[in-house]
């Protein structure tokens, strides 16, 4: 039977992240002075998971890969090794690198083996190295030679092979039977081997009523002809090694003795083999046993960008709690139900059944509401998807820049859409390495300011209003309203007696080229931050506050919808076309007259508001929709949209009114189109598209330079 | 991936027992087309589809195919067939097409189907450059059925569809 | 057919088992860990168990200590997999009542094959 493997890959490279996440965490909540056994334990079974898991499936590197740190780690649980902070940075680099080379399996790319290499290494020399001080082990144990697939090495090389079969003398001890070894089995398996005979000695069969039908108190001599080696023979009673005596003898040819090839009893656990030992040695000769600072030069540096989301957060498949498909399973036998009765009605409708009609429609819409309610909820994660990875990242910065920093985390059972999870992940550690960076101070600093020496940095997320909410709190020395005022007139940004709110002042730093640190460190980038999370939130339907208070700390509140994938849209008439335009864009619609605009030469046109003018993008022209003789803005509507923090003015024919839109993707048949963010199906089941705004501003600006330039 | 890899294996061994394929033909300005079976996903009627801004004209739109957004695709226009209008008559061939590991739904519009044909893989001849009024990168091959000429078309070539930039103006 | 419960705590590892005996026509029942495996099977007496060793909750070992001493269980074969070719796992295994083993990495074949020795 031939199985497709690659079915299982999915699940597999799942299983295989999971794995990895929690061997993360766990190596982080590894208190080194204080070994939780369990901690440890739960570590190995991810590398002892995903090397069983990857040797099975054939991806061979992998399972090379983490065999090292499973006999890193199984030392570590057995007590042979301490546990060091060196080795468990080494563990915690090797992770990602692990989870690096899987999601290039995955994507069908090329492992870096460089990287690979590095880390083998690195944890070669941490087993080869005698940790923390420990007393020297003998040698690391005899596991970091490559597992063998059985342990018949011992046999011997030079009767592999006899001519003519052989003999077994099969005397098992009275509790075979109780390991549901059945010898009956094992003499059949033997005979499909070759020619065989057996005979059976019951002289050893107690009297009747001594008789435990539980003990096996049978012994067989057996023989087998035939072309057959003796590790076949041995494979057949490897289970029983230990629980009977066994001999076995070639056949030979009258008058020639050949002395007894092998006797199985329990097999003494043989001292490391020569091959694994001289690797080792040679490891250790470069790196010199037992010196600290050698085995800590061997630590490849955390990448930089380890906190980047994985690739794999992308996947297109999810996992759900039972609990939800089963609502939803009650739910589609509710509709079913009503679906039948509204059947029946129809059969034979009279006029007197209308009311009957009636509730039975109005029930299929409360299911039907219900159950997209119900669907969207498979599609919630929980944000721990997202918080999990930031103790690894604060841990590394904190340690880099040393400061002491708890991180608490809250709310993580929040739930959020998918979509929403994968896409906030950069945003959110973009502002954490703020926190950290800029926000909490050095130890010294906090005991000279009378703060505790750890800051605290608190994520925290709930929901409000159809929104989730995603605090970042910490304790630090706050923002100082005066140098963001001063720093923004001095670069230019502000004119310099602008009077402005503590809440104006403070979004100073989402300002293009604005940025607070007075140096420039690697930690939070050059300044290109904040402007651009901004955008990203806003992008996906968000906003961004902060709130700050000098020498107390710094909360900035992220509102996020829950859901990407069902937006509230304003749908509007451009010709005889549909288009949504998300209502989270629009800030108002305005019927124009003719007096309110202004031709700018060759920019297109504008028109005032509230003193301010306003660019008009005509979408008849940007998307080349034949008019309804409605040629002139002033005889139209002009949606005024907001595209990072600019207004412009969407010329459509008509509002038709607001509504709720299903997202569907445009992209999964078709391709990406400019000023289009999606489509949606509307009532009558034809296809409405969805505007992008920012996207189509860039497009009709490109458009108007491109026709401004002809 | 693992239904690919299943798929492909079972054609494989279609091919190779029978050395049969079957194509679904349809014509066009009196010439007959065929495109392999196994990508027709159903036929369907012309219907109007949300025109889409700014992409080449033979992209007539989308539509609604039970829950997902499936293009239309003029394939006169594709193959700069002159353009005629749609009738009741007006066909829709709904096709699987493949793009690296994607898997995409697309509609296109002929003037009729005609048949489902068996043709002999070996008979399959190679296109000749012999000045078609379709581009030969479309073309899998020709062959001949009753004495007609059938184009076989290479589905996922036909459907791939080109950057934007080349087609804005 | 014999029914067979399959323990694994990796799930790739356990549907692969699960789809090569059930396309070997076995019956096949999963079990997630020792726990959930001790219980399926005082619901339902399986002819064979295939353990997982290294599992959370309760361990192949001691899933197999506690079957044998199960009436229902006394000879019925079970199978660890194990990654840990090590003798001391094995001996632990066997101690604890365990039939045989079969070392991963291993494919549908030898999953097969060895099954068969116990079985049929």
């Amino acid at each position: 039977m031939s199985i497709d493997m690659s079915q299982f890959h999915q699940v597999f490279f799942e299983e295989c992240f999971e794995g990895l996440d929690a061997m993360e965490s766990g190596l982080l909540n590894l208190d080194t002075g204080d070994i939780d056994a369990e901690m440890i334990n739960t570590i190995f079974r991810g590398a002892h998971s995903i090397k069983g898991g990857s040797g099975t499936f054939g991806f061979h590197d992998v399972a090379d890969f983490t065999h090292v740190m499973e006999t890193l780690l199984d030392e570590m649980r057995d007590g042979r090794r301490k546990v060091t902070q060196p080795a468990v940075d080494v563990l915690l680099g090797s992770v990602d690198c692990l989870r690096t080379m899987l999601t290039s399996i995955q994507e069908g790319e090329s492992v870096d083996q460089a990287a690979v290499e590095k880390y083998k290494h690195a944890l070669e020399v941490q087993l080869s190295g005698a940790a923390g001080g420990a007393p020297a082990p003998e040698q690391p144990s005899s596991r970091t030679e490559p597992e063998k697939a059985d342990d018949e090495v011992v046999a011997s090389e030079a009767y592999e092979m006899p001519e003519q079969g052989w003999k077994i003398a099969f005397c098992p001890y009275l509790d075979l039977l109780k390991t549901g070894n059945d010898p009956v089995r094992m003499f059949r398996e033997l005979a499909e081997l070759g020619d065989y005979s057996v005979s059976v000695n019951a002289r050893d069969v107690p009297g009747l009523f001594e008789l435990d039908p539980e003990e096996c108190n049978l012994s067989w001599t057996l023989q087998i002809k035939g072309d057959i080696s003796l590790q076949e023979v041995n494979e057949v009673f490897s289970w029983v090694e230990g629980d009977c005596e066994l001999d076995i003898q070639p056949l030979t040819k009258p008058g020639k003795t050949v002395p007894a090839v092998k006797k199985i009893e329990p097999e003494p656990i043989l001292p490391e083999t020569g091959a694994a030992k001289t690797e080792l040695d040679e490891t250790e000769a470069k790196t010199g046993t037992g010196n600290p600072e050698s085995i800590k030069q061997s630590i490849p540096q955390p990448d930089n960008d380890q906190t980047k989301s994985p690739k794999s957060s992308g996947s297109n498949s999810i996992r759900v709690d039972t609990a939800k498909i089963d609502a939803l399973i009650d739910l589609v036998g509710e509709v079913v139900i009503t679906q039948s009765m509204l059947g029946l009605i129809s059969e034979n409708f009279t006029m007197d059944q209308l009311e009957q009609l009636k509730r039975g429609l109005s029930q299929l819409e409360r299911h039907t509401r219900d159950m997209q309610q119900s669907v969207m909820n498979i599609r919630m994660l929980p944000i721990s998807f997202v918080f999990s990875r930031f103790p690894r990242l604060v841990h590394d910065i904190s340690a880099k820049l040393g400061k002491k920093i708890e991180l608490k985390l809250v709310g993580e059972n929040t739930e959020v859409d998918k979509a929403v999870v994968e896409l906030i992940n950069d945003p959110l550690v973009h502002l954490i390495r703020n926190s950290l960076d800029h926000g909490i101070e050095m130890p010294a600093d906090r005991l000279a300011e009378g703060k505790p020496e750890t800051g605290t940095i608190e994520l925290n997320a709930y929901h409000r209003g159809g929104h989730i909410v995603i605090e970042i709190i910490d304790d630090g020395r706050g923002l100082d309203r005066n140098k963001l005022i001063a720093k923004a007139v001095e670069k230019g940004l502000i004119a310099e007696n602008s009077l402005l709110s503590d809440k104006q002042a403070f979004e100073l730093i989402f300002m293009p080229g604005f940025s607070t640190a007075e140096s420039i460190t690697d930690i939070s980038g050059r300044g290109v931050g904040m402007d651009v999370v901004r955008k990203n939130i806003q992008a996906l339907g968000g906003n961004i506050e902060i709130i700050s208070q000098l020498g107390k700390g710094t909360t900035i509140s992220i509102h996020l919808p829950l859901t990407l994938a069902i937006i509230d849209g304003q749908s509007v008439a451009v010709g005889d076309e549909i288009y949504i335009v998300p209502l989270v864009s629009i800030i108002e619609s305005i019927n124009v007259t003719e007096k309110m605009l202004n031709k700018i030469a060759g920019k297109g046109e504008a028109f005032k508001l509230r003193n301010q003018y306003i660019p008009i993008i005509r979408m008849h022209e940007v998307f080349n929709v034949p008019p309804k003789d409605k040629s002139k803005p002033s005889e139209g509507v002009i949606v005024v949209v907001e595209r990072q923090g600019a207004l412009c003015g969407l010329f459509v024919d008509e509002l038709l009114g607001p509504q709720q839109v299903v997202v569907k993707s445009l992209e999964a048949n078709y391709r990406r189109v400019e000023g289009i963010s999606g489509a949606t199906i509307l009532g009558d089941g034809s296809v409405a598209l969805i505007l992008d705004v920012p996207g189509l501003v860039r497009y009709s600006n490109r458009q108007t330079q491109l026709s401004s330039a002809a | 991936m693992a239904q690919e890899i299943k798929n492909s294996s079972d054609q494989n061994r279609y091919h190779k027992e029978i050395d049969a394929v079957q194509y679904l033909s349809f014509t066009m300005e009196n010439e007959e087309y065929g495109v392999d079976i196994l990508r027709v996903q159903e036929i369907r009627s012309w219907e109007p589809v949300s025109r889409v801004p700014n992409v080449p004209y033979y992209e007539k739109g989308v539509v609604n195919l039970r829950g997902s957004i499936v293009p239309i695709i003029d394939l006169r226009e594709r193959f700069d067939l002159k353009f005629s209008d749609y009738t009741p008559l007006t066909v829709v061939v709904v096709l699987q097409t493949r793009d690296g590991n994607r898997t995409r739904t697309m509609g296109v519009v002929v003037d009729a189907v005609s048949d489902v044909i068996t043709i002999d893989k070996n008979k399959i001849q190679k296109a000749p450059d012999f000045g078609s009024k379709v581009s030969n990168e479309f073309i899998a091959g020709l062959t001949s059925v009753n004495e007609r000429m059938v184009i076989l078309l290479d589905v996922d070539k036909l459907l791939k569809l080109e950057e934007l930039e080349n087609h804005n103006n | 057919m014999a029914s067979i419960l399959a323990v694994d705590d990796s799930a790739s590892m356990r549907k692969m088992v699960a789809f090569t005996l059930k396309g070997a026509g076995y019956e096949v029942e999963e079990a997630v860990d020792g726990v959930d495996a001790l219980t399926k099977a005082q619901i339902k007496k399986f002819d064979c168990i295939v353990t997982d060793v290294n599992m959370p909750n309760k361990d192949g070992i001691a899933l197999i200590r506690d079957l044998r001493s199960l009436p229902d269980y006394k000879y019925i074969p079970m199978l660890m997999l194990t990654t840990e070719s090590g003798i001391e796992k094995k001996q632990e295994g066997k101690a604890a009542g365990a039939t045989g083993w079969i070392v991963k990495p291993f494919d549908p074949e030898q999953l097969l094959r060895t099954l068969k020795k116990v079985l049929g």
